[in-house]
């Protein structure tokens, strides 16, 4: 593979790669909100019941 | 309601969903051909251009639009533009919202069963031993109905009943169905693209033989992705990136409207939807380059890759490439891929089937099983053409009216209601309210001003296609008052019909001319068949607009 290619290749799937997990991250560390809230399998934690 | 709202069961099943129904077969078919015919590493400078200009405007626009909706117990997109632009006239333009899904997903099916045969056939090793001519003629037979590779009679339409079977069973049983699906369909499918990928780049040049010595999967890489700068100033590259954008990410559907519209409004919507959009970036931009041009580059050579690249390739040509692999990997990669391509394509499809099922239970009160079986009998009726009469077209019809043009119109439609008639300022407050990022200012102007004229230069690119697509050649053709020559495939000409016409005018050969007589006898039926279904839509938007005045909930 020529250099040129090589660099255009990694460069943009580092990017692609990088931006999705930081986002996925995002997904996976961000706190749920306060019952009741989109979705259901969460709706009987007790910590999250709405006051 | 008489039914009890459905929800999704978590946040990641909904965005596995959401990234599902954009991943499909284009990720690892039309991506990379699009990348090869338009300047290789270049293309990709155009490609996320847009993607951040238009690809992700529209996912905001859609899920924002989606929740809006949802809010007033509107689930598809008839509904969810009547309450946000108040005129009778908005409900018909959301039966597109409808209209496309039931008409792409009627010949989509077909790949997917397509696909799913060809796991079967992975297995029995049916490609055992065949040439590569001999494995592109045993799909020529298996589409041509009356002929059977099994001895199962009618096998093309009974691997198409199973598969529209399947995806009507899970839509039965409503979007938590759909979540499971994606939870299991999604992994897999990323699993099985990393590991195809592993081999397209590590393939090198151990598939050279003595019918193509010069084969080598790095040319094929090295084609894919050394930028040629040129093609930046070509308007072609331009339109050719906004399609793929446009395409790749199902926005214009109606799809992500009815999966956001189930999403309650103090949750996030931003966040989703741009991890659900990056995602699919991932499976287009790293697996779906390193598949197919690499493994065919890798066996067959740069040249036979340029001269074939197409949409052919999945069927016609990767069976015979994975034989070379010996029977037992050749089994197993015949499983990875054409798996690979069964997910990629049912978690798009089940999203299809979404907007009728709920706008079914929201208007006339149905259960999930009644909506979802009105839906299978619905694309049956509307898919068997397309599985009888593949060879002669009706397929392509399909493809271009529904899968290509109602996209783009319904596109540019909403992002016009979101941005000038329901307002940019509450539609930015919709997009941000209960963000769990801050959504960059600009996007406000980009969503108002940049997204619709990229929309409508996508529009007027398909309208006025130029001779041979060749823009600049056009562009100088009318500035020297020599006029503008429209192409065959431009919307205008398809619309006529001129490309048959024209062969029917100067043919002689009774043979032909009557070969071209029916190609033009199944454009017309298809035609008419895709009328028939926008027509049947609008009228049942109709009924449930008089069932709603009479309950005192229409909005005119």
């Amino acid at each position: 593979m020529n250099s040129e290619a090589l660099i255009f290749m990694v460069a943009t799937q580092g990017v692609v790669i990088a931006i999705t997990g930081y986002f996925f991250y995002r997904v996976l560390t961000t706190p749920p909100k306060q019952e009741p809230d989109s979705y259901s399998e969460n709706d009987d934690e007790e910590e999250r019941q709405a006051e | 309601m008489a039914h009890k709202v459905e929800a999704w069961g978590t946040r990641v099943g909904l965005i596995l969903a959401m990234a599902g129904n954009a991943v499909g077969l284009g990720n690892f078919l039309r991506f990379p051909v699009q990348a090869v015919q338009n300047g290789g590493g270049a293309f990709i400078i155009p490609y996320l251009i847009c993607f951040l200009l238009m690809g992700i405007p529209l996912l905001f626009i859609e899920w924002s639009t989606g929740r809006y909706g949802g809010k007033f117990g509107n689930h598809s997109t008839p509904y969810i533009l009547d309450t946000m632009a108040r005129g009778r006239v908005w409900k018909y333009i959301g039966v597109f919202g409808i209209f496309t899904n039931i008409a792409v997903v009627s010949y989509y099916v077909y790949i997917e069963s397509w696909a799913f045969s060809y796991v079967y056939h992975s297995i029995i090793g049916s490609f055992k031993g065949l040439t590569q001519g001999e494995v592109a003629a045993f799909f020529n037979s298996y589409v041509d109905i009356m002929h059977s590779t099994t001895g199962i009679p009618f096998e093309a339409l009974i691997f198409y009943v199973l598969v529209l079977g399947l995806n009507t069973y899970v839509l039965s049983k409503g979007i938590k169905g759909v979540e499971k699906v994606a939870k299991i369909g999604m992994p897999l499918l990323i699993l099985f693209g990393v590991i195809l990928a592993i081999r397209g780049l590590t393939l090198g040049t151990s598939g050279a033989s003595s019918m193509f010595p010069d084969a080598n999967a790095w040319d094929g890489l090295n084609f894919l992705w050394t930028p040629q700068y040129d093609s930046l100033t070509n308007p072609k590259v331009w339109l050719a990136a906004a399609g793929q954008i446009f395409f790749t990410l199902s926005v214009g559907m109606g799809t992500i409207h009815c999966y956001a519209a189930y999403v309650k409004s103090k949750d996030d919507i931003a966040l989703n939807a741009v991890s659900a959009g990056f995602m699919n970036e991932f499976v287009e931009v790293v697996l779906g380059s390193m598949i197919v041009i690499p493994i065919a580059a890798g066996y067959l050579g740069l040249d036979w890759v340029k001269e074939n690249a197409g949409f052919g390739m999945a069927f016609q040509t990767m069976p015979y490439l994975f034989q070379q692999w010996g029977s037992v990997i050749a089994a197993f990669a015949g499983i990875l891929w054409f798996g690979l391509l069964f997910f990629a394509g049912i978690t798009s499809s089940l999203a299809m089937g979404t907007p009728w099922v709920s706008f079914m239970k929201d208007e006339f009160n149905w259960t999930n099983s009644k909506g979802a079986w009105s839906f299978g009998f619905i694309t049956l009726l509307v898919g068997l053409p397309t599985v009888y009469f593949y060879q002669q077209g009706v397929f392509d019809e399909y493809d271009y009216w529904a899968g290509t043009v109602s996209l783009v119109v319904f596109a540019l439609f909403e992002t016009i209601v979101f941005s000038w008639i329901f307002g940019i300022n509450k539609g930015w407050k919709e997009i941000n309210y209960g963000a769990d990022i801050k959504v960059p200012i600009i996007y406000k102007f980009i969503i108002k001003y940049i997204t619709p004229v990229l929309l409508l230069f996508v529009f007027v690119g398909a309208l006025f296609t130029p001779m041979g697509n060749d823009w600049i050649g056009n562009i100088n053709s009318l500035f020297n008052g020599d006029g503008w020559a429209l192409d065959n495939a431009s919307l205008i000409k398809q619309l006529t019909q001129a490309g048959i016409k024209e062969q029917l005018a100067v043919a002689t050969d009774p043979a032909v001319i009557s070969q071209l007589k029916d190609k033009m006898f199944f454009s017309n039926l298809a035609r008419g068949i895709l009328l028939s279904l926008f027509i049947f839509i609008a009228l049942m938007v109709y009924y449930a607009f008089l069932k709603r005045r009479k309950e005192g909930r229409a909005t005119l």
